[in-house]
């Protein structure tokens, strides 16, 4: 099954790079809402949440029930649909992991930014396909510099 | 009248629907009348001995399921249930 691509309004995707950036080495996460179109899954804002994970942040993430709950009252507020998760991996590649694909839930799109101490490397995003696999979907407006290493 | 709330991802499995009403009198009856009515979300709420699984969180108004009576907690009229998913992962590596 073909994923849909993902299309960021520039701003949503500035603020989920500033965030991987500024949190390294540390794990960040938070919300995507946008809106589905028929060629897109349109990401028009970001609502940044606090890793409530305490020891091991720098490997691990969690979004408390309050933070869910907020997102999904964000969605009503604004009309937009809660359309994923953005997260960061410091220092490791923008796939997902065991760990993700434990608790992933269908529909919503997974956003990875691999970061290193000098900045973004990678930003990916992916989607249970109907087997329950992660299958990537393209970002559009997201290029890879050569350097980039994932 | 006890209102449950569904989260956008298994709004798929409800017919779009974002709220379920019920007369159900407590969590139990409200998750397995949601269950019958709507049965492809059954699978994303219960594992195969019909536990609730781990990764899903119930609550009632604000308070967690957990922190009271569990599925057994009791509804009162009008109350809003609402089914929060966990949201959690991390890279590869320990």
């Amino acid at each position: 099954m073909s994923m849909k691509p993902l299309l960021f309004q520039a701003g949503a995707l500035t603020a989920v790079v500033e965030d991987a950036e500024q949190s390294f080495p540390f794990e960040c996460c938070g919300f995507l809402f946008g809106l589905i179109t028929p060629a897109h899954r349109h990401i028009e804002e970001i609502l940044v949440v606090h890793n409530q994970v305490e020891t091991n942040a720098a490997r691990r993430f969690a979004i408390a029930p309050a933070d869910y709950m907020r997102a999904e009252r964000h969605a009503v507020a604004t009309g937009l649909t809660l359309l994923g998760i953005y997260h960061s991996h410091p220092s490791h590649p923008a796939v997902p992991s065991i760990h993700d694909l434990r608790v992933a839930l269908p529909m919503f799109s997974y956003v990875i930014a691999s970061v290193h101490a000098e900045g973004l490397v990678g930003l990916r995003s992916w989607q249970l396909n109907v087997d329950s696999i992660f299958s990537e979907e393209p970002i559009l407006n997201f290029i890879p510099t050569p350097w980039l290493h994932y | 009248m006890a209102t449950l709330l569904i989260p956008t991802p298994l709004r798929k499995f409800t017919g779009d629907a974002g709220a379920f009403e019920s007369q159900a009198t407590d969590v139990a009856a409200l998750l397995t009348d949601l269950a019958q009515q709507h049965p492809n979300i059954r699978q994303h709420l219960f594992d195969d001995s019909g536990e609730l699984r781990s990764f899903i969180r119930v609550f009632v108004g604000d308070e967690d399921i957990d922190a009271l009576s569990g599925t057994a907690t009791a509804l009162a009229p009008d109350t809003q249930v609402s089914i929060i998913p966990a949201i959690a992962g991390g890279s590869t590596h320990l």
